[in-house]
């Protein structure tokens, strides 16, 4: 067990990794509604300050969701070593993020133009979410093999555009890595490092990373709401967004260890229910293939998924009879 | 002396990963005859920490790319697989897995410490965690064998409380073990399960002979004609009777050599072994996706049948209310589960596809514009730790990752960062 003292970072060190998106579709829509671009990052970068000035071991990483192309915008540990932050690191942090979104969403503009038809889902197209979410995961686990004295890491998504159910399984599975982040053996030593989880002494410890989620658009989103459930993070979806800055400051802010002693919003209800494949509508019983666990609303003759014959009766009650 | 026991422990089917881990097997294997020994093995002896390189000189091991040539080596057996590369293999998702223990004479030996009893029931445990994570919607059932009598310790189950606590209890080693007498009642029990289920058995057999009432050639035919798949991992010696079962039912065979290796080996049955398309029936399974309760509404359980007050899932068929899931309904029998159970299982059916090696030295005298960092961690790719400066690249969507990176994606993330991050055309 590692000396407190002998510890370089104390638990309230956080790593946070923001996920934005950037869908220009999204954006564009709402210019005449509640919260244009420019007013969102005017309130995002101070609040990306603020994580900076709230610990001077803290670090942030900032990677833009956009509807083709997903990238990394900015690093704070890249910049080197900072003593001190004062106006003029301020001022060249945003002026480096502003200048590298620029040039993202120009170049996620010019990917769009060779598949003009895009995927458009009911409510508008959405942006490619499972690929920012699996790119911070590979970056958290980067941190984590750095070794026992690192910051905790944690995902906060800024998101606005619908779910794109064509992205469903890509997005559960990095919800259930997030779960379940692998842990160097040799970088848990020290038994105080927040959420270490230990199943058995045969398995390799692993931790969880919160995943926080912030909508900034009209509807909910079931992917995050899920996501925030299951990995122990907070979703909120803000209902005055000129205050957007107050909200991320208060709920969002805090690091891991202080979280237990917070009264932080708590999510009204999970809908845990599927969607059928056939329909695209939640239902609360269906049909499952037990080949390749496809659902269904109805009874089908042959599954749709992997065309296996489904002719025979289906068994109403599985129960195992215990002699 | 080092050669008698590689004969003896020589099993079928262990991984050999490069000369630095053969001498350090061997040096495990000349460890345990060693009677007044006591130390745990790998990281008490400082010599096992070097190998040779091609001139005889010693360098310290270089366990970074051993663990990625290890793992390599296991990505691509599992994907030469006869039935796959680009086709999607089809597994059994659905999984009624028996657990069959040896409690017999031989596995109160102590070669592995304290004794093999123990050292299974621990990786048992962990097994059963990871088996009921991989495969929420299966349930695992454990036996005995004693006394050459086979017996039920738990019966079969979809949550792994009940039957790590039976392993937890006090078992005893004596007697015979008798291969024959599990078979059959395992055959006997799984003839009861749905149709849809995948049968499956996992015998740990310590003995090095089974005493059986009756002929038990019989009994492996029966296994077959039930279509259920039978695998051994032997902690003793490799056993002709054991191999002939495997190979008759389609199962696998592994002989483990040391603790470490038994945990591996046991773990790797954890993910769905490839099915046999006749061999489970193609049903529709009725299942319920309850709602979360409210917190503050009180209720009555039906799994404890106590007041609880909030939380807990409602089943959509008749209303009662379960604690937690996956479950099956108590009052009215319906199968309940949450949309991620099954898309815990998704990943199986859709593989992030092996990425391929490419050294950058090679490449940047092909390439100049070769990527300095890996895509989805920004580490660099050229990195000082790194003697051979590999690092893998997607075939699909051409991204440049490094070595662990590639370990986590296939392992652990089962995304592609850079097929994801990239809009494809609508099908």
């Amino acid at each position: 067990m590692t000396a407190a003292q002998s510890k370089l970072y104390s638990d309230d060190v956080s790593l946070i990794v923001v996920l934005l998106d950037t869908n220009p579709f999204f954006w564009a829509a709402s210019t005449s509604g509640n919260l244009p671009f420019s007013n969102f990052l005017n309130q995002v970068i101070p609040f990306l300050n603020s994580l900076l000035l709230l610990n001077q071991h803290n670090q942030v990483v900032l990677i833009a969701t956009g509807v083709n192309s997903c990238d990394y915008i900015y690093d704070s540990a890249e910049a080197g070593g900072r003593n001190s932050i004062d106006a003029a690191n301020v001022a060249a942090i945003s002026s480096t993020i502003l200048n590298r979104l620029e040039n993202f969403v120009t170049k996620d503009a010019r990917l769009a133009k060779g598949s003009d038809k895009a995927a458009a889902g009911g409510n508008g197209i959405s942006s490619l979410l499972s690929g920012s979410l699996s790119i911070a995961l590979c970056y958290i686990q980067r941190v984590f093999r750095s070794g026992a004295r690192h910051p905790e890491p944690r995902i906060l998504c800024l998101q606005g555009s619908p779910d794109g159910p064509e992205q469903y399984v890509a997005v559960m599975n990095a919800i259930f890595s997030a779960q379940r982040s692998m842990l160097a053996m040799d970088g848990c030593g020290d038994a105080s490092v927040q959420k270490i989880i230990l199943p058995s002494p045969f398995l390799p410890p692993f931790a969880m990373v919160p995943i926080d989620s912030c909508i900034v658009g009209p509807q909910h989103s079931a992917f995050l709401q899920q996501a925030s459930y299951i990995t122990g993070g907070v979703y909120l979806k803000p209902q005055h967004l000129d205050g957007l800055f107050q909200y991320l400051a208060a709920v969002f802010a805090s690091d891991l260890q202080s979280r237990s002693f917070l009264r932080l919003p708590k999510p009204v209800g999970v809908d845990f229910r599927a969607s059928c494949f056939c329909h695209k509508k939640t239902i609360d019983m269906g049909y499952v293939c037990s080949v390749c666990l496809s659902i269904f609303c109805k009874h089908q003759k042959m599954c749709s998924t992997c065309g296996s014959d489904l002719n025979q009766s289906p068994p109403d009650s599985t129960r195992v009879s215990r002699s | 002396m080092s050669g008698g026991v590689a004969a003896i422990r020589g099993g079928f089917d262990h991984p050999m990963g490069g000369d630095g881990e053969r001498k350090k097997r061997r040096a495990e294997e000349e460890e345990e005859d060693d009677e007044d020994n006591d130390g745990r093995g790998m990281d008490a002896w400082a010599w096992e920490a070097l190998q040779e390189d091609e001139a005889g000189l010693l360098r310290p091991l270089d366990s970074k790319t051993l663990v990625h040539a290890q793992y390599r080596k296991r990505l691509l057996l599992r994907s030469s697989a006869p039935s796959s590369s680009s086709s999607r293999i089809q597994k059994g998702l659905i999984r009624y897995l028996y657990v069959v223990f040896d409690l017999s004479r031989a596995a109160s030996e102590t070669d592995y410490r304290p004794s093999r009893m123990v050292v299974v029931a621990k990786c048992a445990e962990a097994f059963i965690r990871e088996f009921f994570d991989q495969n929420p919607l299966s349930h695992i059932g454990l036996v005995t064998i004693k006394d050459g009598v086979a017996q039920r310790l738990t019966d079969i189950g979809g949550s792994p409380e009940s039957q790590i606590k039976a392993l937890m209890g006090k078992l005893e080693c004596s007697g015979d073990a008798s291969l024959q007498n599990a078979l059959e009642l395992v055959h006997g029990y799984l003839n009861q399960i749905p149709s849809y289920g995948h049968r499956e058995v996992l015998i740990l057999y310590s003995a090095l002979n089974t005493c059986d009432p009756g002929d038990i050639m019989e009994t492996i035919q029966k296994c077959k004609q039930a279509k259920i798949r039978c695998s051994v991992i032997g902690l003793a010696a490799e056993i002709f009777i054991c191999k002939h079962l495997c190979e008759e039912t389609g199962g696998s065979y592994t002989v483990a050599l040391d603790e470490s290796h038994f945990k591996e080996l046991l773990l790797e049955h954890a993910p769905p072994p490839p099915a046999i398309a006749e061999y489970a029936a193609a049903n529709l399974i009725k299942m319920g996706f309850p709602q979360r309760g409210a917190e503050g509404v009180i209720s009555i359980c039906s799994c404890h049948k106590e007041i609880k007050v909030g939380g807990g899932y409602t089943c959509p068929r008749c209303k009662a209310r379960v604690c937690e899931l996956p479950a099956e309904c108590k009052i009215c029998g319906l199968t309940l589960v949450s949309s991620p159970h099954l898309a815990r299982s998704y990943h199986h059916l859709f593989p992030v596809t092996p990425f391929d090696e490419v050294s950058s030295m090679f490449s940047s005298k092909l390439n100049q514009k070769a990527p300095q960092t890996c895509y989805s961690c920004q580490e660099s790719l050229a990195g000082h730790g790194n003697k051979s400066n590999l690092h893998v690249t997607c075939p699909k969507c051409n991204q440049h990752f490094c070595l662990n990176c590639d370990i986590y994606i296939h392992e652990s993330l089962h995304n592609c960062p850079g097929c994801e991050s990239h809009r494809s055309l609508p099908m």
